[in-house]
């Protein structure tokens, strides 16, 4: 059996010892009810509270802006809602957002156009960057919301998320971020950024699968989405996950404790590959080469197909991810890639590699050696690559 | 369950017929590289039989697999025969393909025609040019 190498981190990540041992005294031993008036109930709120106090600490938020959700998606889906309803209410029916975002905030922003809202997505350049002016000139009278993720999923640029809120707070628009790639990964702090409203998820940071966080400035009216009951203040109904979420507080409370530990270990790691992997003519580093995240290689390599090249990757042992069309089910390579301007061709031999601290050096070794072999077969059985070697199709990388 | 058969991983793993035949009688090339797919074909012909199969493909999995499969399909049998071999066909001998990978198999069927056609112009032998529809590179998938 071949070892299994998992550098997809970015999909999700395993959970984190601590985060398992803070999630068993809530299967058993403490499984009230956090709404429950008596004894057992209430030890539940006491847990759930300060579960909400440690997530509020590590973002520097109060504990009565943090709501817990399912996850990053409906986190996105209820902030991005709330704030063009309240935006709409004040006759103000334009968003602002880019067109390299997750697709629970495209998704959310196609769905408000049919609700005849207007939105400017602003186009990021070459190496997945917006710049904050690129958002001033956007933003008019009616702007009901600002949203930019903080950093890209696909090629792992940061944004300048600071100097975007700074212009926001200037305008006086509400300014949301899909924090899901960052959080836990390099720092946040939701008052230095200017943050309005921000988005997590636990299993992006070795913590659980199914849960979340929104955090809404309490200055900020949140509107609910979920119906049914008083938790979460009203604005988002259902018994709390209560193993969930204490256990992506300590997750979160380890991944802080360890942060510039943990960046300087996977920037290692990561720069290794990059150095490796750009050896193999023919290929390209997706994203911003500096304001990237520390985990983060995203590569594309000319003459072959994304999803071929994963499979031999499984084959083995290495779990990565590619943009290319054919893993994605649809006709389009990701449009992540496609906003960053690639070519359709170049962008469906895509290869996404999210490292995490406990990935070694010998594993890259690994990667950087599999990854030249597999690109290097597949170049031997396509024709594209034939064409492009003969000069009858042009490089374009 | 896994996105494809074991049949389907045994022939992108392992494919048969892969390569290229220089002095080739017919050589087919479909496909589109901005969808992500194109195979090449190349056949040998003697006395109507196809002797000898090579394929290159860019393309996903199931790409190289019904790439593949289709040409040990056709190896070794006469032109007529091979003319009647159906995307479905390629697709059911690799024990099913998922609905949407099922353009790889086309495009499967698609080259082998596209290399017979070429051994024909090549030749000058008459056909029925209703035999060959033009294959739409946006139509396959």
């Amino acid at each position: 059996m071949t070892k299994t190498i998992y550098v997809d981190n970015a999909a999700t990540t395993a959970m984190s010892d601590r985060a398992i041992e803070a999630m068993k005294p809530y299967l058993k031993e403490i499984y009230g009810n956090p709404s429950s008036l008596h004894g057992v109930g209430q030890r539940a709120k006491e847990e759930l509270e300060s579960a909400r106090a440690a997530v509020a600490a590590c973002l520097g938020a109060e504990r009565g802006e943090i709501y817990f959700t399912s996850g990053g998606s409906e986190a996105d889906n209820q902030a991005i809602r709330s704030a063009a309803y309240n935006g709409a209410a004040k006759g103000k029916r334009h968003l602002i957002s880019t067109n390299f975002e997750h697709h629970a905030v495209l998704h959310t922003l196609k769905k408000l156009e049919g609700e005849r809202f207007e939105v400017t997505y602003l186009p990021v350049d070459q190496n997945g960057l917006i710049t904050p002016a690129q958002v001033d000139e956007a933003i008019r009278p009616d702007t009901a919301l600002v949203t930019v993720m903080y950093a890209n999923n696909e090629v792992g640029t940061i944004l300048p998320i600071r100097d975007i809120g700074a212009v926001c707070r200037r305008r006086k628009v509400p300014f949301h971020t899909d924090a899901v790639q960052a959080v836990g990964h390099i720092p946040v702090d939701v008052v230095a950024d200017n943050i309005d409203m921000l988005s997590l998820s636990a299993h992006k940071f070795h913590g659980p699968k199914g849960v979340g966080v929104l955090y809404c400035k309490k200055s900020l009216p949140l509107r609910t989405f979920i119906e049914g009951g008083a938790q979460e203040k009203g604005k988002r109904a259902g018994t709390e996950n209560l193993a969930g979420i204490c256990s992506m507080a300590a997750a979160l409370q380890e991944a802080i404790a360890h942060l510039y530990e943990n960046m300087a270990k996977e920037e290692l790691l990561r720069d290794m590959l990059i150095d490796g992997l750009s050896i193999i003519p023919h290929s390209k580093l997706n994203g911003d080469r500096v304001k990237r995240l520390p985990g983060n290689v995203n590569m594309c390599f000319e003459g072959i197909e994304g999803e071929s090249l994963l499979l031999l990757l499984d084959q083995k042992g290495i779990c990565a991810s590619s943009g290319s069309a054919c893993t994605s089910g649809s006709l389009d390579p990701s449009h992540v890639l496609l906003a960053l301007g690639l070519k359709h061709e170049v962008a469906h031999g895509s290869l996404r590699l999210s490292l995490c601290p406990d990935n070694t050096e010998e594993e890259m070794k690994y990667i950087i050696d599999g990854v030249k072999e597999v690109v290097s077969y597949l170049r031997s059985i396509s024709p594209v690559w034939e064409e492009l070697e003969k000069g009858q199709r042009p490089h374009l990388i | 369950m896994a996105l494809y058969s074991e049949k389907v991983m045994d022939h992108f793993t392992h494919p048969r017929n892969v390569g290229k035949i220089d002095d080739a009688d017919g050589v087919g090339e479909v496909g589109n590289a901005r969808c992500g797919d194109i195979m090449k074909i190349y056949i040998k012909v003697s006395d109507g039989i196809i002797t000898d199969v090579k394929f290159n493909t860019f393309g996903c999995g199931s790409a190289i697999a019904s790439s593949s499969m289709a040409t040990e399909m056709i190896k070794g049998k006469p032109i007529s025969e091979a003319l009647t071999l159906t995307n479905k066909a390629v697709a059911e001998a690799l024990d099913g393909l998922p609905a949407h990978k099922l353009h790889c198999s086309v495009l499967a069927e698609e080259a082998i025609r596209a290399a017979i056609k070429d051994y024909y112009d090549r030749n000058g032998i008459a056909y029925d040019k209703a035999q060959f529809p033009d294959p739409h590179e946006e139509e396959h998938a």
